[in-house]
C-alpha cells in the first residue's frame, strides 16, 4: 500500500464552486459588506484614539488633529466612518434577530437587508445634518 | 452509529478548539453592548462638531461620559479583535503567518484599548 503521507502525495482536486459564479443577491452583498464595514471600523478605531489622545495631550495637538479632521479628505473620511458604523450597527442587529431563528422566510430576508442598507444612509444622512447644522443630535 | 466520544467530552460541550461557544457568544454580547455605547458615540461627537477645546475638554471629563467612553473602548476593542479574527482564520492559510497576523491582532486591539484609556483616565484625573 502507497504511503500519502506529505503535500506531494495529495491529489489535485477540483474546487467547489466559490462566490464569483453566483447571482449577487442583496442578502449575500450585506453580509460581505457587513465584514468590509467590520474591518473598515477596526482601522478606522485609530481616529477615535488618535482624537482621544489628542484631547488628553493639550489644546495646540487637539486643534492640529481637529484641523485635520476639517479638511475635505479628512470630511469624507469621518462621513465614511459614520456609514460604516450604520451599516455594521444595522447588519448585526439583522444578524442578531437571525440569531434567534426568526426571520428566515425569503420574503423578511429582503426586507432585513435592504432595510439595513437603507436604514444605513438615512441615519448617516440624519447624523451628519444635525451635527452640522443643529449643533449635535 | 458508534459515539467515539467519551461522556466527560460530551458533557463539557468544548469541542476540538476546547473554546466551546465561547467566540461566539463574546462576539454577542459585545455586539449588543456596542449598538448603544456607539450610538452613544454618534451623540458625543455630534455634540462637540465645532466645539474649542476647553469645551471637548470638560465634556470628556464628566463622569457619566468618562464612564460610557470607557465601557465603549472595551467592548469595542474585544468585539473588533474576535471580528478580525475570524476574517484571518478566513483568508490566511499559512500556518505561520495566521499566527503572526492573529498576534498582531491582539497587539493592535491592546493598544488602541490602552491608548484611549489611558487617554479617557488622564482627561478624568489629570490636571
Amino acid at each position: 500500500m502507497q504511503a500519502t503521507s506529505g503535500r506531494s502525495a495529495r491529489p489535485e482536486r477540483p474546487l467547489s464552486p466559490h462566490i464569483q459564479i453566483y447571482y449577487p443577491l442583496i442578502n449575500m452583498v450585506m453580509s460581505i459588506v457587513h465584514r468590509i464595514t467590520g474591518a473598515a471600523l477596526y482601522i478606522g478605531s485609530l481616529l477615535l484614539a488618535w482624537w482621544l489622545i489628542a484631547a488628553a495631550t493639550g489644546p495646540d495637538y487637539y486643534n492640529y488633529v481637529v484641523s485635520w479632521f476639517a479638511t475635505w479628505p479628512g470630511k469624507l473620511i469621518l462621513l465614511g466612518y459614520t456609514w460604516a458604523l450604520m451599516h455594521h450597527m444595522l447588519g448585526g442587529i439583522r444578524h442578531l434577530i437571525w440569531d434567534t431563528g426568526l426571520g428566515f422566510d425569503l420574503k423578511t430576508i429582503d426586507i432585513l437587508s435592504w432595510g439595513s442598507l437603507a436604514g444605513s444612509l438615512v441615519l448617516t444622512v440624519l447624523i451628519w445634518f444635525c451635527a452640522l447644522n443643529l449643533g449635535g443630535i | 452509529m458508534v459515539l467515539m466520544r467519551t461522556p466527560l467530552k460530551i458533557a463539557r460541550q468544548l469541542g476540538s478548539a476546547k473554546e466551546g461557544t465561547d467566540h461566539f457568544w463574546k462576539q454577542r454580547v459585545t455586539a449588543v453592548a456596542n449598538v448603544f455605547l456607539g450610538l452613544f458615540l454618534v451623540w458625543l461627537i455630534a455634540s462637540l462638531v465645532g466645539a474649542d477645546y476647553t469645551t471637548v475638554k470638560l465634556k470628556l471629563s464628566n463622569p457619566l461620559i468618562a464612564l460610557a467612553l470607557l465601557g465603549l473602548i472595551v467592548s469595542g476593542t474585544l468585539h473588533m479583535r474576535l471580528g478580525m479574527q475570524a476574517i484571518i482564520e478566513d483568508y490566511v492559510h499559512s500556518e505561520g503567518l495566521k499566527i503572526a497576523a492573529l498576534m498582531l491582532n491582539t497587539f493592535f486591539a491592546v493598544f488602541i484599548a490602552l491608548a484611549s484609556i489611558f487617554s479617557i483616565l488622564k482627561l478624568s484625573f489629570g490636571a
